[in-house]
């Protein structure tokens, strides 16, 4: 299996609301924390054509791999400051976004 | 609005005027809103791809960001109705998240939108005669004037009917519907430029001539983005009657030759300067010549009704001092600030210009709540005609109030956080959305402008130093205006992480000047060392009566690169 220098997951945006998802084992999924994970080059090239079959069916825009780093407990976080902040909210509004949804969730 | 609607007949000068549409203009945008809600509906169900609805939304102001879709609303020459502000508090509490961005190009932004609620926000936007075309798209955008038309004291003439005139000629143009890029125009009327004429695609001022009839100066070219130029003056007195005709010949010229095989040179300033200006002169007045220009004649008639829709307030007779706002002034040193920074003179006797800043100490420059916005309409009902304006500094105007009102006035937008006497200094900072919002940024640019705000939240100082433009973009796409900043920051991403470079020397009015890099890129924590040690540089070596951007001038931007550099001889990299 080619390796990868990253695991890798694929964020994408919702068609009808326009937020942040990341494809899960079961679909689309607006916490990132569900994300599916690809470990090599295979898994990540069939997370991305899963992905681009979403796009074309409509579900999604804008469909992309993005390289993160796996934390003890298993969540993934993005390596790019750029998707950091897509799954946080605007970081001049932390009343605003994923991170407000998550605070107001379960204290994350 | 619907001169060029090829399912209606021409009407090439017939102007609905500002905001009182007449039933043409609202049956276009009314058709307009059922087009994209159909459209819509065939995106949801699948039956268009991005690819294909992308070019519809574009159209209608609706992009993509990074966490939301944005809807991008016109605020035609930066004149509003307080209705129609209060329309834009209901649609920001009914489908967004209670507040708006007000941008340099007298726009209002909405960052959280679903794709599903646009159509309905269009709808109401379409009730009170407002809408969204034309916001993006490589089209004529939104004609943009100087914020105090009409009630300037320097002013020749009210540049918004002749922006009206422009809205009228560019909306629904279909020649000029896919240009290589997109277009600007702004028009100012003054002596003194508000509209930042000279980095505009085009640049109007009205100028009399020496038999006294008023005509345009013409400047094309101008523009930010990641090559700035200084527009350049393509024809120093054009009459009224030729205005549409020149335009249309200029902007044929630049859909023909203007470049389509790279984005990043297709804007007419890169045609300007590859043609040669007088090269391009010959060719806009030999197309001049040879057009049919019976289409855009000139109807004076028309143009005096249109101007009659911008004509004086129906203002009272008064005294031009007022003694109860010089009480006010000499009892209360706060409110004395206040009219000292925020209040500019009018041309009407006994009343002002009020600036309302959007720049609170560490607020985020342009942002407006729903209740500010309801607060303003409320003090535009109260105390200003129901008048309110829009300004390319990401300000609110209240363009005509008694000078007896000052005081009240201030404790009402003191009471909703709005009285923050700064406008013109250091913290009223222009800034884009940056990477806190915008899909296209290399880095943040609200948090710089948040930490200078904050760092020079004595607004006795900042009234020390006096007059300084500091603005940001997050990406080389200026639209923070960075280049035109007498302090510009512009934020890339350098190894991974975000970093600021620092520009001087940057004059968006009339004596336009592009600013120069003093350095290497600095990170986010250093940014408000270096304007400090600019600053300080300036307080020490400042003439008598010098601002910030003369002080640039006459020392040269040596000597003030060498001050930012102070801190850093550490080798921390500044
Ligand atoms: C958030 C979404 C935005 C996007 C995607 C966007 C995109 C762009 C792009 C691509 C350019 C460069 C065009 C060129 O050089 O050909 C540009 C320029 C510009 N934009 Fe934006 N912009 C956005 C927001 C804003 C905002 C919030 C403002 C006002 C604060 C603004 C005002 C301007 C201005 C003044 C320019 C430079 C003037 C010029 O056109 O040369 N834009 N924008
Ligand atoms: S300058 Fe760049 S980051 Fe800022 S709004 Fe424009 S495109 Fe976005």
């Amino acid at each position: 299996m080619a390796a990868l220098r990253h695991p890798q997951i694929v964020i994408a945006s919702d068609l009808a609301q326009g937020d942040v998802v990341v494809l899960g084992a079961a679909g689309w999924e607006r916490d990132h924390l569900r994300a599916k994970i690809a470990y090599d080059g295979e898994a990540a090239a069939a997370l991305k054509a899963a992905a681009d079959a979403e796009v074309a069916a409509n579900r999604v825009v804008d469909a992309y791999l993005v390289d993160v780093a796996i934390a003890a407990d298993g969540a993934p976080t993005p390596l790019h400051f750029r998707e950091q902040f897509r799954f946080a909210g605007p970081s001049v509004r932390p009343d605003l976004g994923k991170q407000a949804e998550r605070r107001e969730g379960d204290g994350r | 609005m619907t001169a060029h609607d090829p399912t209606l007949p021409p009407r090439p000068n017939s102007a609905p005027i500002g905001y009182a549409y007449d039933e043409y203009d609202r049956a276009f945008v009314r058709e307009r809103v059922a087009e994209f809600r159909g459209q819509v509906e065939r995106r949801l169900a699948g039956a268009l791809t991005e690819d294909e609805f992308r070019p519809f939304r574009l159209m209608n102001g609706l992009y993509l960001q990074l966490h939301a879709y944005m809807l991008r609303v016109a605020i035609p020459y930066g004149t509003l109705t307080s209705r129609q502000m209060r329309q834009l508090a209901h649609i920001a509490d009914t489908w967004d998240k209670g507040y708006g961005h007000f941008t340099t190009r007298q726009n209002l932004q909405f960052n959280w939108p679903r794709l599903v609620d646009v159509p309905d926000i269009l709808e109401a936007l379409a009730d009170v005669d407002m809408h969204a075309i034309q916001t993006s798209g490589n089209c004529i955008r939104n004609v943009t004037a100087d914020h105090f038309a009409g009630v300037a004291a320097d002013e020749i003439e009210d540049p918004r009917p002749t922006a009206e005139f422009l809205r009228q000629w560019s909306s629904a143009h279909a020649e000029f519907s896919f240009l290589p890029r997109k277009f600007k125009i702004a028009v100012t009327g003054a002596e003194h430029d508000r509209a930042a004429v000279k980095v505009h695609d085009i640049g109007l001022r009205v100028v009399k001539n020496a038999a006294g009839d008023i005509g345009y100066e013409v400047i094309v070219g101008g523009g930010l983005g990641r090559t700035p130029f200084i527009g350049k003056l393509l024809r120093e007195f054009l009459p009224r009657a030729e205005l549409l005709a020149y335009l249309e010949a200029i902007l044929r010229v630049y859909n023909r030759f203007g470049r389509r095989d790279n984005k990043y040179k297709a804007r007419i300033k890169i045609l300007v300067h590859e043609t040669g200006l007088d090269e391009l002169r010959a060719q806009v007045e030999a197309e001049f010549a040879a057009m049919d220009r019976a289409p855009f004649a000139y109807d004076s008639e028309e143009f005096a009704r249109v101007a009659a829709f911008f004509g004086t307030a129906p203002y009272d007779e008064l005294p031009e001092r007022s003694e109860a706002f010089e009480k006010a002034k000499a009892d209360d040193a706060a409110f004395a600030a206040f009219a000292a920074v925020n209040v500019a003179p009018h041309r009407a006797s006994g009343y002002a210009i009020v600036t309302v800043s959007l720049k609170p100490i560490g607020g985020i420059p342009g942002d407006a709540t729903a209740a500010q916005m309801r607060a303003l309409a409320d003090a535009a009902d109260a105390y200003g005609f129901g008048e309110l304006r829009v300004s390319h500094e990401q300000n609110i105007i209240l363009p005509h109030v008694r000078k007896d009102d000052l005081h009240a006035l201030w404790r009402d937008l003191d009471a909703v956080g709005l009285a923050t006497a700064n406008a013109g200094l250091i913290s009223d900072i222009i800034s884009c959305p940056g990477l806190d919002y915008c899909a296209l940024a290399t880095a943040r640019s609200i948090p710089i402008a948040q930490a200078i705000s904050k760092r020079f939240a004595d607004l006795e100082r900042q009234r020390r130093i006096g007059q300084l433009g500091v603005k940001i973009s997050g990406c080389i796409n200026a639209c923070g205006h960075h280049h035109v900043g007498a302090i510009g920051i512009l934020g890339l991403e350098k190894k991974g992480v975000e970093s600021y470079q620092v520009t001087l020397g940057g004059d968006p009015t009339l004596d336009a000047s592009i600013g120069e890099l003093i350095g290497p890129g600095v990170s986010a924590e250093e940014v408000p060392d270096v304007i400090e040690n600019l600053v300080e540089f300036y307080l020490a070596e400042r003439c008598e009566g010098e601002r910030f951007i003369d002080t640039v001038r006459r020392l040269g931007h040596k000597r003030f690169k060498e001050s930012a550099r102070r801190e850093g001889e550490d080798g921390s990299g500044i």
